[in-house]
Formats: C-alpha cells, sequence, structure tokens
C-alpha cells in the first residue's frame, strides 16, 4: 500500500508544485490520476519512486520511505514507472534483451531472469515478439514493453504518466488491456495519470488534481457526475455522461450513474 | 493553387539490407483553404507523407508541386515552397530555444531577411492568432510557461512565416483537455481565415470536429479521401486498420444496432444530442 501524508514539494522559491498531499492507496487498487497540465499529477507520481523527494511530509511504499537511503533501492524496485514517449524508455535492440535489463541490473541470476522475462512478456502478450528488433515495433507494442520490462523486476505498484498520448487507437487499447490484466491477475497495484477521461472511467477510483493539491476524490462515478466542476477544471467528461447531461437538460431522466457508451444503449434501448 | 502529390512513393535507405517502403504510390492535393484531415496508425506513412509536402523528404519516384513550383533537392524554389507550406512537428515545443517568446517567434521571419519594422508586426500577428498576449509573453521565457503556451509560442513561430498551408503532427498530444480545446478552435479560426489545415491525429474526435475531408492511410497507401462522414461511415474497415470512429458515432451505432432508429453519421456530441431527441421524442 501506499501511505503520503502532508507531501510538500517545492522546484524552487517560486514555484511550490504540491502542496500538501494526502492519499493514501490500498494493495490492489486502480487509481487514476486526472487534472490540468501543471497541476502536480507528474510531480506526484515521481515522488512514488523516489525519483523526486518530498520537501517536506513522507511517501511510503509498504512500509518503505523514500527518504530513508537504505530502503531507497527496494523501493525502486517495488514501484516501477512507465512514461509517455516509448521511444525514451527502451534501451536495448531485441525486446527480450529490453526486458531483461532491469532484472539484470538487479543481479539476479540467469536462470531467473530468463523465467522473469518470459513471465513478464506474457503478461503483456509480446512473448511471440521476444527475438524482434525494438524500433521495427508500433508504439502500443513498445509500451507493452516498456511495461514488461518494470514486470520482470515484480514491483507492486505500477505507475504510468499518460502512457497512451502518443498512441493510435488500437496501441491505446492494447496499453489499457495489458495493465487491466495486470492489477486484475496478479493484484499490481496501478497509479494512472491520464488526459483521456474515457481511461479514467475504467479505474475503481480517481483523484483529481488541481495547483498542487486533491480537490476530489472518488468512485468514477462520484466524479463524473460533477461535469459542472469538471468543466471548469478544464477537464473533460466522458461522452456517455456528456450525453447523459445533455438528455437531461432535455428533460429525459436518465441515471446519472451512466458512465460508458455501452450502459447508455441498454438504458435508451431498454 | 494546390500542394499535388503525383504518384509519389518513398523508401528509407533504398537499395540497402535496411530499405523500409514507406510510401506507395500516393496520389492526393491539398487544395488552399481547405482543413483535411490525416489518420493511420502509428508507421502508416503520415510523417512520411508531410515531410514531402515541403521538401523534407523527396520522392524516389512520382513527383510534388506546391502551387505549381516543383520540389526538388536544390531546387530553386525550395526556400519559397518551405515558407509556405508551415510544417509543425510533435511536441514542437522541444524546438523552442530563445531567451524569450517574442525572439523565439521573430526567429523564422529573420531568416527570410525582411525588414524590422515587418518582423515586428509579423510577431505581434502570430502571437494575436495563438491568443498570446503580446505584452503579457513578449518578454517571458519560453521555458516558463504551461505545456499548451509553449506549444502555441511554436505554432506562432510557424505562422509568423505567413504560410499558405499550415500541416500539424498531433498539435494535441499530451495536452490536457483545456489546451487541446484551445488549439482546436484556434485552428478552426486561423482557417476561416483562409489558411489551409492538414491535421495529422490519432484522436478520430478531434479531426471528426474540424476536418471537411479525411485522408486515410494505411502501409503506406491512400486507402480513404473523401469527405469525414463518409470516411467514419466505414466502422469496420477503420477498425482493422488499428484506426477509430468518434465515440458519438460509435454510440449511435451501438443504438442503431439495439432498434433505435437514429441516422449513424453524427460527428458531434449536439448533433448525437439532436438526433437521439428527435427520435425519442417521436417515438
Amino acid at each position: 500500500m501506499i501511505e503520503i501524508k502532508n507531501l510538500h514539494y517545492q522546484y524552487d522559491e517560486k514555484m511550490e508544485a504540491l502542496r500538501g498531499v494526502d492519499l493514501f492507496v490500498p494493495e490492489g487498487q486502480f487509481l487514476a490520476i486526472v487534472g490540468h497540465n501543471g497541476s502536480g499529477k507528474s510531480t506526484l507520481a515521481m515522488h512514488l519512486n523516489g525519483l523526486l523527494l518530498p520537501s517536506s511530509g513522507d511517501v511510503t511504499v509498504n512500509g518503505l520511505n523514500s527518504k530513508n537511503p537504505s530502503e531507497f533501492w527496494s523501493l525502486r524496485q517495488q514501484v516501477g514507472m512507465v512514461f509517455q514517449n516509448p521511444d525514451n524508455q527502451l534501451i536495448a535492440t531485441s525486446v527480450e534483451e529490453d526486458t531483461a535489463f532491469g532484472p539484470e541490473n538487479l543481479g539476479m541470476e540467469p536462470s531467473l531472469i530468463r523465467r522473469q522475462v518470459d513471465e513478464a512478456l506474457m503478461t503483456v502478450g509480446m512473448e511471440a515478439y521476444k527475438d524482434k528488433a525494438v524500433h521495427l515495433l508500433s508504439g502500443g507494442q513498445k509500451q507493452r514493453v516498456a511495461i514488461a520490462g518494470i514486470m520482470a523486476m515484480r514491483p507492486k505498484v505500477l505507475v504510468l504518466d499518460e502512457p497512451t498520448a502518443m498512441l493510435d487507437p488500437r496501441g491505446r487499447n492494447e496499453v489499457m488491456n495489458a495493465v487491466h490484466k495486470l492489477n486484475r491477475e496478479e493484484r499490481i497495484t496501478v497509479i494512472y495519470i491520464t488526459h483521456m477521461m474515457e481511461e479514467a472511467v475504467t479505474a475503481q477510483r480517481v483523484v483529481v488534481m488541481e495547483e498542487g493539491t486533491i480537490v476530489m476524490d472518488g468512485a468514477p462515478v462520484e466524479i463524473f457526475n460533477q461535469v459542472e466542476e469538471l468543466k471548469r477544471l478544464r477537464l473533460d467528461v466522458p461522452l456517455a455522461v456528456e450525453m447523459v447531461y445533455r438528455l437531461r437538460k432535455h428533460g429525459f431522466l436518465l441515471p446519472e450513474s451512466i458512465l460508458t457508451i455501452e450502459e447508455l444503449a441498454v438504458e435508451l434501448c431498454p | 493553387m494546390p500542394i499535388v502529390l503525383d504518384h509519389v512513393s518513398f523508401t528509407y535507405q533504398p537499395d540497402t539490407p535496411f530499405a523500409a517502403p514507406a510510401l506507395h504510390d500516393v496520389s492526393i492535393n491539398i487544395r488552399s483553404g481547405q482543413f483535411v484531415g490525416l489518420i493511420g496508425h502509428t508507421g502508416s506513412g503520415k510523417s512520411t507523407l508531410i515531410q514531402h509536402c515541403n521538401g523534407l523528404l523527396f520522392p524516389l519516384a512520382g513527383q510534388v508541386t506546391v502551387d505549381g513550383m516543383p520540389v526538388l533537392p536544390k531546387g530553386k524554389d525550395l526556400k519559397e515552397i518551405r515558407r509556405k507550406v508551415g510544417l509543425v512537428f510533435q511536441y514542437p515545443e522541444q524546438q523552442l530555444f530563445e531567451e524569450n517568446v517574442a525572439l523565439d517567434v521573430a526567429f523564422g521571419p529573420k531568416t527570410l531577411g525582411l525588414e524590422d519594422a515587418e518582423i515586428q508586426r509579423r510577431v505581434r500577428w502570430a502571437m494575436k492568432m495563438v491568443d498570446l498576449e503580446f505584452a503579457k509573453f513578449k518578454d517571458a521565457s519560453p521555458f516558463e510557461l504551461s505545456g499548451g503556451e509553449k506549444r502555441r509560442v511554436a505554432i506562432a513561430g510557424v505562422l509568423a512565416m505567413q504560410p499558405k498551408y499550415l500541416i500539424l503532427d498531433e498539435p494535441c498530444a499530451g495536452l490536457d483537455p483545456g489546451g487541446r480545446e484551445e488549439i482546436l478552435d484556434q485552428l478552426k479560426r486561423l482557417n476561416e481565415k483562409g489558411l489551409a489545415i492538414v491535421l495529422v491525429s490519432h484522436s478520430m474526435d478531434d479531426v471528426a470536429r474540424l476536418a471537411k475531408r479525411l485522408i486515410v492511410i494505411h502501409e503506406g497507401a491512400v486507402v480513404y479521401d473523401d469527405q469525414v462522414r463518409q470516411v467514419f461511415s466505414k466502422a469496420k474497415e477503420l477498425a482493422d486498420m488499428g484506426l477509430d470512429v468518434p465515440a458519438v458515432m460509435k454510440l449511435m451505432m451501438l443504438l442503431k444496432e439495439k432498434g433505435l432508429d437514429v441516422r449513424q453519421s453524427v460527428l458531434s456530441a449536439e448533433e448525437g444530442q439532436e438526433e437521439i431527441l428527435r427520435v425519442l421524442n417521436h417515438a
């Protein structure tokens, strides 16, 4: 589990990126973080594995405090990060070598590395590509290899910072499906930062950030019902929510719990 | 006068073991004042195609002309062609480098050898076009701005060249919904002022909202080139190519499947709302 207590982070005297964040994420949760550019999402994410250290306050993951130098490397191993641009994260020439890079650096036994790499590629559905050259893959495939490289280190938490921003529709689906599968089947805790509300509704819980603090926190249905508040925060709502909002204004009292177009279709065509 | 690609084929590293064919017999034209969407999955050839439009790449076979001027390596019109066809790459803010916004926007026009007063006029105009207030932003360091603002500075730098055609590769990638909205609104207004725009995007919702015409490229070839509504009516074919239709269209298709007699070819939430209301009120 992740525990963040009164976290402040200051880039310099002028710019306080996080202004007192408290967040508790139980093990196995799928949490989406949304908020406009500059709201502090990425700064928060980078605290989860010690890429940034708190100016004040504490970040602990399974009891490991990022400020404690003796626990730092265990923390890094437990919390893996995936960023926006797939091309900046892959380093080796073949898929298999790239996936093995992390475990090799942890000094694991070669036979164990072999097994973990195979399993990791299997969980993201890239096992058929293990001998392929990384630069020949599509964006969605590259992101899945980046995720496999982290999974091969057996982390407890996966932090993804807009992993689909550069991908085409198929790539977005591939990555979303892989992340959900890891959460469901491997019980990996997922922290998923996104601007795409269609992705955020698939999480168990959504946190909205604004000016370095958490301003909304709840189940997707609780968050996305507040259409006007979200628009004020310069955020979007999923199409189904927008449509329910519009139709309700015209007197069709559809339930506000609708989040997806499938749910809306069922409601309109019983 | 248009940009014309006439039977263009292109291969990266031709005649080597690494040869990678990227475009195959592509013929399209972009007429002045049009708003064209260009979609295709990663690696389909979109970026290769747009780089042919202003002579960053040259065809291996076929030819490209811009307003009648042939696009040729070392061609005499190349400088004029590159001025006429403005290209905004992915993550253009990575190319900002000057100490303040006004200098960054002025960089392009300076290379045209214009008079100082004209350069200043263009900088002000370009910044106005992207809603960056001159007095407020001219002395700001580009690196202190928000993601959306940085991107608008980069677009202003291209606009200051006063292009006739503006081609943008994923101008909204990585922006929050508010930033995306701003960029899309500005593109719409620029087009209304007569600038031809080619929008390359992975967001079907964005192209549906703005483009009149949609070009779909797959494995280096043009598969569709038609009105947006016509192209998005090929939902299955698009899905097979790793693409999609706008979310609102997916909703309408589902409703139709379940027996609600709605028109499927709607492109925006407003249109969808009207269509659903029309059918519900008549039921």
